[in-house]
């Protein structure tokens, strides 16, 4: 059975924004998520993000052994940031697609679904 | 009377393809050895003769091509085992291939699939085109054709896009995805007629053969019936749609004697039996309106009171400015021009073309002569294709000399 990364993109000038209420009403949102998924095998991995004025992007310049030039910030700077992902296993796409729609971060910013290469069938 | 080998095949193709789609699980894998098992008919069928059930002959040569490829790419192809556990697993019954032929459908036009993409990999795939063909009628170069389709055909595996039926539940939309993706086929034929793209290859009535399937294979789905309706009221118009510098005739001033009455015919019929299901959707009304034009011997002669309550049931199903402006144009026919034009007020659509000629057209018919040379250069600031810039051109002379 394939898994899927499922990218969880939320809205940047979400960050660090919010009242402990909103916070909270959130993560239970994401227990919720958590609970179901979790119940029926879905889940097999995932994490949570600190937000994007924690990130750190390197890069060597020139290939391997270069220049290491570390850059604050993400990756990219857009409107949606990369906020979290879980892993999920699913029989496909289709399946893969209705959990995700069961994401919170779904429902106010965007989660991109991704199949994960499965390295142990080849070879 | 035996069938010949070309036509067996051709027949038999799409159905065989379908199946071995499922039992690979892989569209290439699947072309691949249907494409092995052809070359094996066409070496042995000449002396043997076309044989009893060639769709299961096919089939099973083509399952078992595809089992040694496996095997030859075993160590390339990391899906391989997957594959091959399927082949094992199934035994094949010859395919009477209709339940696989309408996964094909959906798994083609996948919404999780550029709608470019589901296009092509319709025609490719259900249709039986070959990439040359598909990217000569787009007008695309042929390897970027290629790459669409196999990019499309890799996410297909890679990401499982499932080939099997919809539950009910999500049937709705998945339909609407096939339905509009076989619509695209369909007006890319009419651009081609209109000479903006090549016209070697009758993309309309590809269109019109793949939507016969589809209802064949969902008799009871109202809105296939009515994209059917909707694809054989227009294209029956084909020969008088367009003049011989391949400008576009509008409606009321074509040669309905150049209509196909036969195709209305069917049209109309499809029609009354869809509607009966009495769960009226965008393609059905739509159908019912381009019939009513059809049936109609000349555009006074038209039931423009019938068309006005369609157009009335058809803008809460398909709201938005194309059914708003054909709306008014409608309800200019009964209530005058006057009336057309309170129905364009609030929607104003500065960009299109076709707006600003109808409001145009409604303007010159209440009288209104300076207003309306006005809405036409408003059109013609917009963009537009060389025909429509022609008539319109036209029409701002007259108006102007008026």
């Amino acid at each position: 059975m394939p898994t899927y990364a499922a990218l969880i993109y939320t809205p940047a000038e979400a960050e660090g924004q919010g009242t402990p209420e909103e916070w909270a009403a959130v993560m239970a949102d994401y227990n919720a998520f958590g609970e179901e998924a979790g119940a029926a095998g879905v889940i097999v991995g995932g994490e949570a993000l600190e937000d994007t004025h924690t990130a750190t992007t390197v890069h060597v310049k020139g290939g391997r052994g270069g220049e290491v030039v570390t850059t604050d910030g993400p990756f990219a700077e857009t409107k949606e940031v990369l906020g979290g992902f879980y892993l999920l296993k699913c029989a496909d796409l289709d399946e893969a697609i209705e959990w995700a729609s069961k994401i919170p971060g779904a429902w106010h910013g965007k989660v991109e679904v991704r199949p994960v290469i499965d390295f142990s069938q080849g070879q | 009377m035996t069938p010949s080998l070309e036509d067996a095949i051709k027949d038999e193709g799409g159905r065989v393809l379908a199946t071995l789609i499922r039992l690979t699980g892989d569209i290439g894998l699947a072309e691949d050895a249907l494409q092995d098992a052809v070359m094996v008919a066409l070496e042995k069928w000449p002396a043997t003769g076309v044989p009893a059930n060639p769709a299961a002959w096919l089939t099973t040569t083509a399952r078992n091509r595809a089992l040694d490829r496996i095997r030859r790419e075993r160590s390339r192809d990391r899906k391989e085992s997957e594959a091959m556990r399927l082949l094992d697993q199934e035994d094949v019954d010859p395919p009477d291939g209709n339940d696989d032929r309408l996964r094909l459908f959906f798994t083609c036009c996948h919404p999780a699939l550029a709608a470019e993409a589901r296009v092509a990999l319709a025609l490719r795939t259900i249709g039986g085109l070959t990439t040359t063909e598909i990217a000569r009628a787009f007008l695309v170069p042929e390897a970027t054709m290629g790459q669409r389709i196999s990019r499309a055909k890799k996410k297909i595996s890679t990401a499982r896009i499932p080939y099997r039926i919809p539950d009910d539940h999500e049937l709705p939309d998945r339909l609407s995805a096939v339905l509009s993706t076989l619509y695209v086929v369909f007006t890319a034929g009419h651009h081609a007629a209109e000479g903006r793209l090549d016209s070697r290859l009758d993309l309309a009535a590809e269109a019109i053969r793949l939507v016969r399937l589809l209802v064949e294979l969902m008799p009871d789905e109202p809105e296939a019936g009515g994209l059917l309706a909707l694809m054989l009221a227009t294209h029956a118009r084909r020969a008088a749609r367009i003049d011989e510098s391949g400008d576009q005739i509008l409606l009321a001033d074509q040669d309905r004697s150049r209509w196909d009455s036969d195709a209305i015919a069917e049209a109309a019929a499809i029609i009354d039996r869809v509607l009966r299901r009495g769960r009226p959707g965008p393609l059905q009304v739509q159908a019912a309106i381009a019939t009513l034009h059809g049936l109609a011997d000349s555009d006074e002669g038209t039931d423009w009171k019938q068309i006005v309550d369609l157009y009335r049931l058809l803008e809460p199903l398909a709201p938005g400015p194309v059914t708003r402006v054909n709306r008014a144009v409608a309800e200019a026919k009964v209530f005058g021009p006057e009336h057309g034009l309170s129905l364009l007020e609030g929607h104003e659509m500065e960009r299109w073309h076709l707006y600003w000629s109808t409001r145009a057209e409604l303007l010159r018919q209440s009288g209104a002569t300076e207003e309306a040379r006005v809405a036409l250069e408003a059109a013609l600031a917009c963009e537009m294709n060389d025909s429509d810039r022609r008539l319109l051109t036209d029409r701002l002379n007259a108006v102007s000399r008026a």
